[in-house]
């Protein structure tokens, strides 16, 4: 594993090209593009405020940037570096933006969710959609990009819009059967259309491309509800996380459950592997403690760390959530599904420090991997069964079925790493410091071995 | 006397003459002091006492009589009579008192008994009631008894149900708290959630405030030095009802298709696993027809037979139903006969197995239980191996980590050992070099001591010989032939070095035979002495 030099950017803002040829990140107002191989600075944009949200457009040809404070979004080119828009919202303010998946229209989303504007590039034409929801995740986008499902709130009841991305034609429109709509997400296929619940009632609808409710699943009845919801890329299974601590899996066919996923504190399943994470304290000898060795030899004080298989039954570290607070932490945060469909990946809210590896096809547990901190971003290959982990700490590290291994990242001073995300090959991992990035690149065949 | 005696008291009629006669009889011996009892009872005499008395007393034996009487009296305490036996005549007075006396004492004995009858019958009444009594009290004691169990029972019955009440009333109360949890996190979840949405309220209000205030409205526009052309290079087309069906239509071809593509993915499936279940159902039915001569027991025989020529019907059946038959008929008709199947499988499987152990435990009865016995021991002892093998791995495993831990870092651990393995080796290599020194300084010395020893023998030779020939000099010296001798003796020694020369030697042969010869240090010592004094002497 190599490891590049490392860059500035403000805001955790730093995002690869879909094509990924270049790499973009934000230094307070300005938008730096550089080819992603050489890390050669391709293009250099200043923006009139500092920048909150920066976007690719499918095409990779242009580059959203806005500023929230100001109503301002503006658009680069890469091509036609000379080539300029900016966007204007005006006295009603900006939440939020993002590109449209033809690349070609910007959506904003107005302060206090009044309306979303369309901005068309093509043609400066304005369209509006008006009572967008605002809630957790209130709009997606089909995989193919072709329709687009909007929560609407109108005189206390949710509707569903699906429009067509072409023209912005409404196509459906849609009462949802839920409460207080808190996300929906449209399955990899494009066909089905997941509508969950706030948590004060667990309830997930399914609903088809053309408006039909396929089916309704509810767990229980009146604990804390769902907490976050995954497709599977083939789409057979639906992944949801509850407050309770468990993670249901849902089959495509029937849309019923075929499995729950509980978190234990004690493992005693002994098809599971137990991987905790030790951390090697480095010896100082006495003699060497003269400045130039301090400040040459920067691993004299980073600790490394490997994995070591815990005997069954192991114990898992167990935070109490405060029980006074809303939105306790507690229960399933985040699901991932790696992108053979092969595995599952969840993060248990009171059990912070492990993450937990689910093998789909036996549907068990395969390993739980305990780290020394919370473990604060994890994420797939997007094309290996590879799981790359942070905790906030200077490593990063990696999981596979094979085995998996911790790597110091060899930076001067050190590198924290709070958040990373894959290129799009899946041949090397973008690390995000708090100020600053590091590319990790993956020897070409390599495997992780067992450490 | 004796005819108008007649007793006034009759207490008891009931006195048989038999046995009166019987008194009689024992009354007619005077000698009867011993008999009290006999005499008591004559207390009670009825009317024919007369006889008695007339037969007690006669005029014979008046006197002896009178002596019994005296006799009787004074035993009964009574006054003795003082009878005058004067000639047949008695004074009356005495008698009567005795009479009288004893009138008394019959009265009060009658009054005794009937206290007595009184008594006894009161006692009997008493007792009679008394058994009464108990029996009744005893009914009363069973009966309480009985009661107290029945109401043991009730009582153990109603400490259940209050148990079970309790144990109801905990879960209840669970219950209770864990609805009271829920109910705590969703207000508390509410309340979050209308804070949220009264602060949104609240900068709303505050917007709109100052937008009312603010005058100048800002336009909301978008700025753009050209237009871009669309992403897929098509032109915009204008709403239409047609782009509306076409719209529709393409978002109905994209569900269907994704439901065909579903539909053909299941029924792959179905037809594999249909497929699957085929071969199991063949497999099933060759295994419950085994060839004919080959079968051993007789009362399968019939159900083997039975199930060949149904196994034939089937097999002819799978070959006339097409796998793509998908009716209900068909399915219905599959999952049957494997349903079948498998149960006559499973009846064959377990009558094998009854057989195999019965045969089995009629053959090797004795065997098999030393078979078993052994078996045991066996799994004991390889447990016992097994034991040993895993404490022997697990302590394997912790030197190994202990070997492993110990050096904390493996670097310094090891150059340290390289410096410690580069001093030793200098030294080693300083000590080899001393040491072929040494064994060069011993070669020399061996060598110088062989050398010194030859000459020594050499010198000792020729000293043996001039001492020889000093002494035969000295002995021809002594004899008469002396003179003649001398000169042919001192020839071959110089004249002039002959003193000095035997001077030397001399004193090395003193020295010489002072010292063993053994010792190698002497030697050079002499050899150094000799070698030394040969200088100044000669010089």
């Amino acid at each position: 594993m190599n490891f590049s030099e490392v860059f500035k950017q403000s805001n955790q803002l730093c995002k690869v090209s879909p094509d990924g040829k270049y790499l973009a990140t934000c230094v307070q107002y300005r938008l730096v593009v550089r080819d992603f191989n050489s890390l050669q600075i391709v293009h250099l944009y200043t923006c009139l405020d500092l920048v909150m949200h920066m976007e690719w457009s499918s095409d990779s040809l242009f580059i959203l940037c806005a500023m929230y404070k100001r109503g301002l979004v503006q658009v680069w080119s890469l091509e036609q570096p000379d080539w300029h828009c900016k966007i204007d919202e005006g006295s009603i303010g900006l939440v939020s933006s993002r590109w449209s998946p033809d690349g070609r229209h910007v959506l904003n989303t107005t302060e206090f969710n009044l309306r979303v504007t369309i901005w068309s590039l093509c043609t400066k034409s304005v369209s509006y959609i008006k009572y967008p929801k605002a809630c957790q995740k209130g709009m997606d986008f089909t995989a193919d990009g072709r329709y687009m499902a909007l929560a609407e709130r109108r005189e206390c009841k949710d509707y569903i819009s699906v429009f067509v991305c072409d023209n912005w034609h409404l196509l459906r429109h849609f009462e949802s059967e839920t409460q207080d709509l808190a996300g929906l997400e449209w399955s990899p296929n494009g066909c089905v259309l997941a509508v969950w619940d706030n948590c004060l009632e667990y309830k997930i609808l399914l609903y088809s491309l053309d408006g039909r409710l396929l089916s309704s699943y509810s767990a229980y009845e009146w604990s804390l509800g769902i907490k976050s919801v995954a497709w599977s890329p083939s789409s057979q299974f639906l992944a949801v996380g509850s407050y309770d601590e468990k993670v249901r899996i849902l089959n495509h066919i029937t849309w019923k459950k075929i499995t729950e996923f509980e978190h234990p504190t004690t493992i005693i399943n002994t098809k599971a592997v137990v991987l905790k994470e030790v951390e090697k304290r480095p010896v100082v000898g006495s003699e060497d403690l003269s400045i130039h060795q301090l400040t040459m030899d920067n691993s004299l004080f980073s600790t490394q760390s490997k994995y070591e298989i815990t005997q069954l039954p192991a114990q898992v570290p167990v935070i109490k959530p405060d029980p006074d607070r809303a939105n306790p932490k507690i229960g399933i945060s985040a699901l991932a599904i790696s992108a053979d469909n092969r595995y599952l990946a969840t993060k248990n809210d009171n059990m912070p420090q492990s993450l937990w590896v689910w093998d789909m096809l036996r549907l068990g547990l395969l390993a739980v991997l305990e780290q020394t901190a919370p473990v604060r971003c994890f994420v797939w290959d997007p094309h290996r069964p590879r799981l790359a982990l942070c905790t906030g700490n200077t490593k990063v590290y990696l999981w596979s079925p094979a085995g998996c291994v911790s790597v110091n990242v060899p930076v001067e001073g050190s590198f924290q790493v709070q958040s990373l995300f894959w290129h799009c090959s899946g041949s090397s991992l973008v690390l995000l410091s708090k100020e600053h990035i590091c590319l990790c690149y993956m020897e070409a065949g390599a495997s992780c071995g067992h450490t | 006397m004796g005819d108008w005696w007649t007793p006034t008291m009759m207490p008891d009629p009931s006195l048989d003459t038999k046995e009166l006669s019987s008194i009689s009889g024992i009354s007619m011996s005077p000698s009867r002091q011993n008999l009290h009892h006999s005499l008591h009872s004559t207390m009670a005499l009825p009317k024919t006492s007369y006889s008695v008395l007339s037969a007690f007393c006669t005029e014979e034996n008046i006197s002896q009589c009178i002596a019994y009487i005296n006799q009787e009296v004074c035993s009964l305490g009574l006054t003795g009579v003082s009878l005058e036996s004067k000639s047949g005549s008695l004074s009356a007075v005495p008698v009567l008192n005795l009479l009288y006396e004893v009138l008394q004492l019959q009265r009060r004995a009658q009054r005794a008994l009937h206290e007595l009858e009184t008594q006894q019958l009161k006692n009997g009444s008493d007792l009679e009631h008394l058994q009464h009594s108990n029996c009744r009290l005893k009914d009363q004691l069973e009966h309480t008894r009985r009661d107290n169990s029945g109401l043991h029972e009730g009582e153990r019955q109603l400490q259940l149900k209050i148990k079970t009440l309790q144990n109801w009333l905990k879960s209840e109360k669970e219950e209770v708290q864990k609805l009271q949890s829920i109910i705590s996190s969703r207000a508390t979840q509410y309340n979050h959630d209308t804070k949220r949405k009264e602060r949104e309220c609240t900068k709303l209000k505050e917007r709109l405030n100052q937008l009312l205030m603010d005058k100048r409205d800002k336009k909301l526009s978008i700025e753009i030095s050209n237009h871009v052309g669309r992403s897929d290079g098509k032109r915009g087309l204008w709403k239409t009802g047609k782009m509306e069906a076409r719209h529709e239509g393409e978002m109905y071809r994209a569900l269907l298709s994704d439901y065909e593509t579903r539909q053909r993915s299941l029924m792959m499936e179905n037809s594999e696993l249909k497929k699957v279940l085929q071969h199991m159902k063949k497999d099933m039915i060759t295994i419950l027809s085994p060839k004919k001569p080959c079968v051993k027991t007789e009362p399968a025989n019939d159900s083997l037979e039975q199930a060949v020529s149904e196994g034939e019907e089937e097999i002819g059946d799978c070959s006339r139903e097409s796998l793509e038959q998908s009716c209900e008929q068909a399915r219905e008709q599959l999952t049957n006969s494997i349903r079948l199947q498998w149960r006559k499988l499973k009846s064959h499987v377990e009558r094998l197995d009854s057989q195999a152990s019965l045969v089995a435990s009629q053959e090797h009865e004795g065997e098999e239980m030393m078979s078993r016995k052994e078996h045991e021991e066996e799994m004991q002892r390889m447990r016992m191996e097994l034991q040993q093998c895993k404490e022997f791995i697990h302590m394997q495993q912790q030197l190994l980590q202990q070997q492993l831990s110990s050096p904390c870092d493996e670097e310094t651990a090891a150059l340290l050992n390289d410096c410690y393995t580069l001093e030793e080796k200098e030294r080693l290599k300083e000590e080899w070099r001393l040491f072929n020194e040494q064994k060069r300084n011993f070669e020399r010395e061996r060598k110088n001591f062989t050398e010194a020893a030859i000459r020594l023998g050499h010198e000792r030779k020729a000293f043996e010989e001039d001492r020889a020939a000093w002494l035969k000099t000295q002995f021809l010296n002594m004899t008469p032939f002396v003179d003649r001798k001398r000169p042919a003796l001192s020839e071959p020694h110089n004249p002039t070095k002959h003193p000095t020369r035997e001077q030397p030697h001399l004193m090395a042969c003193q020295y010489y035979t002072g010292q063993t010869l053994q010792k190698r240090h002497s030697i050079v010592q002499t050899v150094v002495i000799v070698s030394l004094s040969f200088i100044p002497i000669t010089a």
